[in-house]
């Protein structure tokens, strides 16, 4: 299991971890971020590319 | 370190420790590989996060922790040469030469020692600054005080960000730049002159149109003489007038380094000879590459989302080569069609923008909003959509990404 913190101070809602990590991550009907604060193991590529690609740096998998 | 053939046992050798390094050495390790891997960077520091250097860093005084990646459990053995310039490589001898005179052998090389800010022709006096590495920032914090006439030369994104984070901070700012408006190279002239306009409500002076004539100040920055005798006094000197790539170290190499270091779409160097090296790779802001999602024209790409991407691309590539299974042809098959992406803060204005927006041929509309407030603005060529930039709008450009997207399946033809 994967623990994903997201650091809303930071996040401006650009949505670019949704498209590297679309089961976990989403901006809602107001374009706000709403994210799984757990991941399967499955998605640790996908969530380390949205850590990656984030412009905030706001995403964070606690180890 | 001799002989014509590569130690078996020699690491993957990544010159430049910064996004790109880093991420391609993760990349690495994603793929499978499990040798070893040094990376030799120029900087103390290990990779941080560029962006904030113009902002945060010089208008809150944080650290090296505050902009550090996160380091990843599977790259903790990467062994890290941090404050090692690299001085030349032999790529038939498979080493890198650093400014202490030692030799380091690789078994593949990544290129990944990006740009360097590129400086006035002028006498080195204290008071200039450039703001590119970490220590750059720093520096730059320490006189950005308030009431502190600040010149800023450049009005791209960086001397647009500091004009605006030195503004906040309560000092006197002027801008001077050869162009006609701000931005206006990767923006165009409409954007360009919004921008403008919001920078000069919070007090920002532009002298447009400009070069630099002379400096004032024997040991000291004293201001600036123009190309039409006008002098712009002042306390500090910011010269943000673009990048020079740090490529001189291959100098003796057959490299392709006639912008940054030629690539394909594997991200494999190219030598003069147009053939790829299969054994040395480029990432990054120095990495010249074609990109399908446009053309097959070979361009350097200096936006952020680029050293990752390319790095993921590189490791991907080098990873499965190394492991000398059937996937190589498979993996370099997929193709390499980055998304540029770039983002700026000035003042209130959120500036977001994806794909190239300087490919346009003249068909630049507005795609949504007005220019007074949120605006979304297309770049065409063929017309076809190749750029979008908003001012304060996030979400919305989702749908105009998707469309130049959209372009890579369909090609060029």
């Amino acid at each position: 299991m994967i623990k994903i913190e997201v650091d809303m101070d930071l996040c401006q809602h650009y949505g670019q971890c949704v498209f590297e990590a679309p089961n976990l991550f989403t901006l809602n009907d107001d374009d706000k971020l709403e994210y799984h604060a757990e991941a399967d193991d499955s998605e640790r590529d996908n969530v380390e590319a949205a850590v990656d690609v984030c412009p905030m740096q706001a995403i964070r998998i606690v180890e | 370190m001799s002989g014509q053939f590569p130690v078996i046992s020699a690491p993957v050798l990544i010159v430049g420790a910064s996004m790109g390094g880093l991420r391609t050495a993760e990349a690495l390790r994603r793929a499978g590989y499990t040798g070893p891997v040094t990376v030799i960077g120029e900087e103390p520091h290990a990779p941080y996060n560029r962006p904030p250097l113009s902002k945060d860093v010089l208008s809150t005084g944080v650290s090296h922790d505050a902009v550090a990646f996160p380091a990843r459990a599977a790259t903790a053995d990467v062994e890290w040469l941090l404050g090692a310039p690299v001085v030349s490589a032999d790529l038939e001898a498979h080493t890198v030469t650093t400014i202490d005179g030692r030799e380091h052998p690789w078994r593949a090389l990544v290129i990944a020692t990006g740009l360097r800010s590129r400086r006035l022709d002028l006498p080195l006096i204290t008071g200039r600054h450039s703001v590119r590495t970490l220590d750059d920032a720093i520096a730059l914090r320490d006189e950005l005080i308030p009431g502190a006439r600040v010149v800023v030369v450049g009005a791209g994104f960086i001397g647009c960000e500091v004009a605006a984070t030195a503004r906040k901070l309560g000092c006197e700012v002027t801008i001077v730049a050869p162009g006609a408006e701000p931005l206006i190279r990767p923006l165009g002239a409409q954007l360009g002159a919004e921008l403008r306009r919001r920078h000069e409500a919070h007090g920002v002076t532009f002298h447009l149109g400009r070069t630099v004539s002379a400096m004032l100040g024997e040991f000291e920055f004293g201001g600036l003489q123009l190309d039409n005798g006008e002098i712009v006094p002042g306390d500090v000197l910011v010269e943000a007038i673009g990048s020079e790539c740090n490529t001189e170290w291959l100098d003796a190499t057959d490299l392709d380094l006639s912008d940054g270091v030629l690539a394909d779409t594997a991200l494999r160097a190219v030598s003069t000879d147009g053939t790829a090296r299969h054994d040395v790779f480029v990432v990054g802001d120095v990495a010249r590459f074609p990109n399908l999602l446009f053309d097959g024209v070979p361009r350097r790409v200096e936006h952020w989302n680029i050293p990752t991407d390319s790095g993921r691309r590189a490791g991907a590539v080098l990873g499965a080569w190394l492991a000398g299974d059937g996937a190589f042809d498979e993996v370099v098959a997929r193709g390499f069609t980055p998304m540029p992406a770039f983002w700026s803060n000035q003042f209130e204005v959120s500036v977001q923008a994806y794909g190239l927006p300087a490919l346009n041929d003249g068909d630049i509309r507005t795609l949504q909003g007005d220019l007074s407030g949120a605006v979304a603005v297309g770049y065409y060529r063929a017309d076809r959509l190749v750029g979008v930039v908003g001012l304060g709008l996030k979400a919305e450009l989702l749908p105009y990404r998707q469309e130049i997207a959209a372009h890579a399946a369909g090609g060029w033809a």
